[in-house]
């Protein structure tokens, strides 16, 4: 019907205006987002490790040879020494097992996205079912929900995932899962409780009960949109968590996956040459800033979020 | 005015009292009386004014009314579906029926819309939540309510957030909203008492003149003497809990009869500087409604008060003639 209004003609069909509002929405969003150097700078950073992500597979493709350069059974036989420094054919050096460093930098860079972007899902997922519920129900399910969450928050996490990762055989998926559930149940379905008890009574609950509403009519189509920028915001959080987490695990072994920043750091722990100063800092550093970059620039991109979702903390 | 009519709704001893400690193993002790035994009738195409002063309970029973909260004690009868139900025990199925039939407008037309839903979003909710209409239905249905609220041209705001819109057309399509499923009884909450003094006589035009056209009963919640002689009918004046007085409306503010109602009347703002105020003759602040005594509700504060308004209960509504009923002994 009507698109006048967001300038389309006046015959658009709904979806059509639809899109419309959404895209405008967006802009407006990326405009205050946009303002903020330092969440463009982590957004840049992001891409950066994005682009490493996608472009591994296509250099293995073409480029280089599996044989010498696969991430996880390579081996460089033009060195002689292993762990050998960087040099025009590896560009960051080899490993102690004699692996291409910066492809299993690459490499790596994929599953710490999904890993990072899983459990940032299951978190918001979790916190905003429990949050939205516990806040709306109230009574016995929200003390029942809250002392949980409670337990959660008050668990080491780290510790917690140590003995999670000797007890189970976790992979990069039920890592993800596991931390989304963690950093879900806890300090997220809390924050989010709180803001959906202060939406719980808005007017505008009570003219769709008026209407004759449902519960789930009224947590899904009012509540629920609204924690979303909120969710969303510790969604950028949990991503820092996660990878952060998983490099802890990794480096002390207990994770059952073939390669990432923090196996990177173990094997080079393994084979004795942590303690070698800066000598061998082709095995570290590369993996150590990767994962202190990632962690750093999801947060800041929070921060920014955190500015376009809180009108409070926008200087205007 | 309303001279005979048939009754739409008729609420009998409603009692709403909240709990002051929640407690999920102590059972409270102490309630604040928010509502307690009030009865009254509304009849159709009639308003009646509640007014009363901040806390005294008016908005708890508007949405008592509207089911939003449920009464602790108390039956409403209302027609839905033509027969006359007791709505305080109705069914989930038909209580959606109800729903129909029974609409509210709210104070703040800032907070009683979704801000992330869109003017045709929030119009049409009422229609979606009770699957009424396709899509195509409902939009001309939106489009139609909005140029009849002066809302117009309607394509033009059909797709703006609330946001977009001023305070007095935000009410307007809170109206629309609730006018949109054809209720019988709205219960209006102070809604022009959050807007522009310029554009509250709009709104209320506009509320009258959809009455007349649609023969819809308003329970119109005030504290605004003059809205409420401009608006209503009837006006029940409400203290702490308890309707003190009720009559027609030009008799009610010509002819006071409880002392809380002629102390309000004279607090009412004149427009004449040279109008010199009688002096206020009740005492005190406002009467506490926690766990309150057995006895006058207003008896702290009255001039009149006597030794019979102490011992005995608060006194009960009664007809003092010509259907101006006073809840007072000394009258």
């Amino acid at each position: 019907m009507t698109g006048e209004a967001v300038g389309l003609p006046l015959r658009a069909s709904r979806w059509q205006v639809r899109a419309r509002l959404l895209w405008r929405s967006w802009r407006e969003s990326w405009a205050l987002f946009s303002h903020n150097r330092v969440g463009l700078l982590g957004l840049g950073i992001i891409a950066l490790f994005g682009l490493m992500a996608l472009a591994h597979p296509v250099l293995i493709r073409t480029v280089w040879d599996p044989l010498i350069y696969d991430p996880v059974v390579g081996y460089s036989f033009d060195e002689v020494l292993q762990p050998a420094p960087p040099s025009a054919r590896h560009l960051l050096g080899t490993d102690p097992l004699g692996r291409d460093i910066l492809s299993q930098l690459m490499h790596s860079a994929r599953a710490e996205f999904a890993l990072g972007l899983m459990a940032a899902l299951v978190t918001v997922l979790v916190g905003t079912a429990i949050g939205a519920v516990s806040a709306y129900y109230g009574g016995l399910i929200d003390a029942l929900l809250m002392r949980m969450a409670d337990i959660i928050v008050m668990m080491p996490t780290v510790s917690l995932l140590i003995v999670l990762g000797v007890l189970f055989d976790l992979n990069m998926y039920s890592l993800a899962i596991v931390i989304g559930i963690i950093s879900g149940f806890g300090g997220t379905a809390i924050i989010i409780k709180s803001q959906a008890l202060s939406l719980k009574v808005k007017p505008y609950i009570e003219a769709a009960r008026v209407a004759g509403g449902s519960h789930r009519h009224i947590i899904l189509v009012h509540i629920v949109p609204n924690l979303l920028p909120l969710a969303f915001l510790y969604m950028m959080f949990t991503v820092t968590a996660a990878i952060f987490s998983e490099a802890v695990l990794s480096f002390f072994g207990i994770l059952n996956i073939r390669m990432s920043w923090g196996i990177m750091i173990h094997t080079a722990q393994n084979a004795g040459y942590l303690l070698g100063g800066t000598r061998y800092w082709w095995l570290l550093m590369p993996a150590g800033v990767s994962i202190t970059l990632l962690c750093g620039s999801f947060y800041l991109v929070g921060r920014a979020l955190d500015e376009v979702v809180n009108p409070r903390l926008r200087r205007r | 005015m309303s001279g005979g009519g048939d009754i739409l709704v008729r609420a009998e001893g409603l009692t709403k009292l909240f709990p002051i400690s929640r407690n999920l193993f102590l059972r409270p002790t102490s309630f604040v009386h928010a509502v307690e035994d009030v009865s009254f009738l509304i009849k159709k195409g009639e308003t009646l004014g509640l007014v009363g002063e901040s806390g005294c309970g008016k908005t708890t029973l508007g949405k008592l009314l509207v089911k939003l909260l449920e009464p602790d004690s108390g039956h409403i009868y209302f027609p839905v579906d033509g027969e006359p139900r007791d709505v305080v025990t109705l069914p989930g199925r038909d209580l959606l029926r109800f729903r129909r039939q029974a609409q509210m407008i709210f104070q703040d037309p800032y907070e009683s819309m979704n801000p992330r839903r869109t003017i045709y979003d929030t119009v049409a909710e009422p229609m979606v939540v009770q699957g009424i209409g396709s899509i195509r239905e409902r939009e001309k249905r939106v489009a139609e309510m909005l140029a009849l609220v002066g809302v117009s041209p309607p394509q033009l705001y059909l797709f703006r957030y609330p946001h977009e819109l001023s305070g007095g057309q935000r009410q307007r399509v809170a109206v629309a909203r609730s006018l949109i499923l054809n209720p019988s009884l709205v219960v209006a909450d102070e809604p022009t008492s959050m807007l522009d003094v310029s554009v509250r006589s709009g709104v209320m035009k506009l509320m009258l003149e959809l009455q007349q056209r649609f023969n819809i009963s308003y329970l119109y919640v005030t504290h605004d003497l003059a809205v409420a002689r401009y608006m209503c009918n009837r006006i029940a004046v409400m203290y702490c809990g308890k309707v003190v007085e009720m009559a027609e409306a030009e008799e009610l503010l010509g002819h006071p009869l409880h002392p809380y109602t002629r102390a309000l009347l004279s607090a009412a703002p004149d427009p004449d500087p040279g109008y010199v105020r009688p002096p206020v003759e009740i005492k005190g602040g406002v009467t506490t409604p926690v766990n309150p005594p057995k006895r006058c509700r207003f008896y702290d504060r009255c001039p009149m008060a006597a030794q019979v308004c102490e011992e005995k209960d608060h006194p009960p509504l009664e007809d003092k003639g010509g259907a101006h009923y006073v809840a007072c002994y000394r009258v």
